[in-house]
């Protein structure tokens, strides 16, 4: 399949595209569009879209895209540009079509358990609006101003991922605009569903390449009443790590396995202006338990707990209030961007690998920084094998950095392709890691991909640039 | 030497509902914790500990027999003993009556050499316990404190934070202090003290225990505050949506912050 060309945007289209989504939408012509539209959270990729649409309903999506189908103008997604692979930037220029607007929540069905939404609500406006209503939607990605829409995009994952699983376990139905303008509805407040090819779940981490997602049904779950975390600190990273099967092996499982270093807990003391409650280990698992009651709760981690003493943890620390979480939590949640902070500039693997292959993939990182030269800084989610590695530029020149940092991302996915992981656990591919996936998938799947984007976008105006 | 810390158990929750007729704090079902405050008071003792290798830790709380939970928490961050001021004739005490007690049961301890009060606690707010112990027991203090800059044998150096100047003070011993929020991060309760100090006994005194046994000066008789009413504080945010340019938000947002006293 050869590389869809397209129109460039005329006077004549932005006229009519006014004409069908104002007032009520907006629409932003090129030169007032703001800087942060030309990139995402990723930085690496700049390109400006001509036109920046802000529409309010499915019906404006939907005669957007029917007409830049039918004059073959790209048109780029976006929910609150916090992707960190390039998938929201309009590398074709064209039409940005944003969900800002489309930020309602419009129904909590307590029967059925759901929530409608539409795709530009955040995922922190989620967790409270549940929340407070003692419902609970599980997934927890990092980036709490997230649109819903993007978290579907890439299939968000998270740290509640070991227990309660990701972004695609609790859609359960999608309002899609086509790229040709049709609105499909897939999915439903239904439990089982055996009709048919579930393009339910092909929308669901596509990018933004297969359909514009306008409305979201959400399973929920009631809200467990009491979560208790315990900050485990152990004499090495390679300890840390081992003892991450025994846990998972001991049956009782945590809502979140997450691994540190000290270097990284002291970056983010800097970055925050405040200390962590214990900093005096070079390594520590976070799991986090959560049940009904506390006596529920600590019974589980007593037991745990034991495992890792056995393991060779030096202590477990207890977090069970609200203040103690928030100064672990806060901490942790600002790993990324301390870690950007302390550098020049950095790219991110965000591989995910089998479980059991954990601390291999972390030791090998350890060999990738010597071997290769670079500064390697890494956390993540050690309980279900989706690490975030970053290599750093510090002070090398950029001709230098550029090679160091192909040399280690091809050591670093080829060894995560060898313990059988994949490219991505949940920041997606975009642009940044096309090339990694072809690599990873092979010819036959990828074309099997290219086969399914030519279905559903025969023009190829979705999203292009992106994915595969 | 000990060095003693005031602790106190607070419901779990900063929603929790007061019966608006009676003003008491409705509990039932709701879960306790040691006040967040007192948790940088048991960090200070803690941390002073380190100049003083041979003083044992000591956490002292006057509360109903559940209170003991609290204390076990405080052996469990690394106190050594803890000390449970339990009594009917102590319940409805005020602050002032609070702190009669906790002076009382400080004097049977005996050896303070320097006593360490969260600033305040999140159900009450006075912040009113620490001076007034300090007073009964005729000792210096000092509250507000944010940092501690040096603990000698006869004094110890610190820093307050006044409404408007922050300065250096240096008090003579036994003393008490009222650190601030924030003047270190609290450590963690250990799994492995836990299991360490299962078996070690929280003391229980009683008021047949303190010097004066004067039932008058304790709990709802020896508490001269009336409580007129008692209601939960409204809560009124607002929310301005200004627009415009980067630079006219700019200069609005400086003389917003101006005007709030933000910026000088």
């Amino acid at each position: 399949m050869s590389e869809p060309t397209f129109n460039r945007l005329t006077e004549a289209d932005i006229a009519y595209l006014k004409s069908v989504v104002e007032p009520t939408g907006k629409v932003v012509p090129r030169e007032q569009i703001h800087e942060d539209y030309s990139h995402d959270e990723m930085g690496a990729v700049h390109q400006f879209p001509d036109l920046l649409i802000e529409a309010v309903s499915t019906e404006q999506v939907a005669a957007v895209l029917r007409y830049a189908n039918e004059r073959r103008l790209p048109v780029t997604p976006r929910g609150q540009g916090t992707g960190l692979v390039g998938a929201a930037v309009a590398l074709h220029g064209g039409i940005m079509l944003s969900t800002a607007r489309m930020n309602r929540i419009l129904e909590l069905d307590e029967d059925n358990l759901t929530l409608t939404v539409e795709p530009g609500v955040l995922l922190m406006e989620i967790a409270k609006f549940v929340e407070e209503r003692d419902f609970f939607y599980p997934p927890d990605p990092g980036e709490k101003s997230a649109s819903i829409g993007g978290n579907i995009s890439t299939n968000a994952g998270g740290m509640r991922a070991v227990k309660y699983g990701v972004t695609r376990d609790y859609v359960r139905g999608l309002e899609v605009v086509l790229a040709n303008g049709d609105v499909i509805e897939v999915g439903g407040k239904i439990v089982k569903n055996s009709s048919g090819y579930s393009i339910k779940d092909l929308i669901i981490g596509s990018e933004g390449t297969l359909g514009f997602v306008t409305k979201a049904l959400l399973k929920l779950l009631p809200l467990p009443k009491k979560a208790i975390s315990l900050l485990i600190p152990f004499a090495d990273l390679a300890t840390a790590i081992e003892t991450v099967p025994v846990i998972i092996r001991s049956k009782y499982i945590p809502t979140a396995i997450e691994y540190m270093e000290q270097p990284v807990i002291l970056c983010a003391e800097q970055y925050l202006g405040k200390k962590f409650p214990d900093h005096s280990s070079d390594a520590y698992l976070l799991l986090t338990f959560d049940g009904n009651s506390r006596e529920e709760v600590e019974a589980i981690y007593e037991k745990v707990a034991e495992i890792c003493l056995q393991a060779g943890a030096r202590d477990v620390l207890i977090s069970d209030t609200d203040e103690r979480q928030t100064s672990i939590w806060s901490a942790r949640g600002a790993f990324l961007e301390a870690i950007k902070a302390s550098t020049t500039e950095m790219e991110e693997c965000d591989v995910v690998v089998p479980r059991n292959h954990v601390a291999d993939f972390v030791k090998y990182t350890k060999e990738v920084e010597q071997k290769v030269g670079v500064r390697l800084s890494g956390f993540g989610h050690a309980g279900d094998g989706n690490l975030h590695v970053y290599v750093l530029r510090d002070d090398l020149d950029s001709e230098t950095y550029a090679r160091k940092l192909s040399e280690a991302f091809d050591l670093l996915y080829a060894k995560a392709h060898e313990l059988g992981g994949q490219v991505s656990g949940e920041h997606g591919i975009g642009f940044a890691k096309k090339e990694f996936l072809a690599e990873s998938l092979g010819e036959v799947s990828m074309n099997l991909m290219r086969n399914i984007k030519h279905a559903f976008d025969p023009n190829g105006i979705l999203n292009p640039g992106k994915v595969c | 030497m000990r060095i003693l810390v005031c602790i106190k158990q607070v419901p779990g929750t900063t929603q929790v509902d007061i019966d608006e007729k009676t003003g008491v704090l409705k509990r039932d079902g709701v879960e306790s914790k040691i006040n967040p405050y007192d948790l940088f008071a048991i960090e200070t003792a803690l941390r002073l500990k380190s100049y003083w290798p041979e003083a044992t830790t000591l956490a002292l709380s006057m509360g109903p027999p559940q209170a003991e939970q609290s204390l076990r928490e405080a052996l469990m961050m690394g106190i050594d003993e803890a000390v449970l001021v339990t009594d009917r004739a102590f319940a409805g005490a005020d602050v002032l009556a609070t702190a009669y007690t906790l002076s009382q049961a400080i004097q049977v301890i005996g050896e303070a050499g320097i006593i360490i009060c969260g600033q305040q606690t999140t159900d009450g707010d006075t912040a009113q316990v620490g001076p007034e112990i300090a007073e009964f027991l005729d000792i210096p203090h000092a509250t507000n404190v944010i940092a501690i800059h040096e603990l000698q044998e006869r004094t110890v150096t610190v820093q307050v934070d006044l409404p408007v100047t922050e300065e250096t003070i240096r008090l003579p011993l036994p003393c008490l202090l009222s650190v601030n929020k924030d003047i270190y991060t609290p450590r963690l309760p250990s799994f492995k003290r836990k299991k360490a100090t299962r078996d070690v006994a929280v003391r229980r005194m009683t008021l047949a225990d303190l010097p004066d046994t004067d039932p008058n000066r304790y709990g709802l008789n020896g508490s001269p505050t009336n409580v007129v009413r008692i209601f939960p504080p409204e809560h009124d945010v607002t929310r301005e949506t200004w627009e415009g340019s980067s630079s006219e938000l700019a200069g609005r947002l400086c003389g917003y912050l101006r005007d709030a006293k933000f910026l000088v």
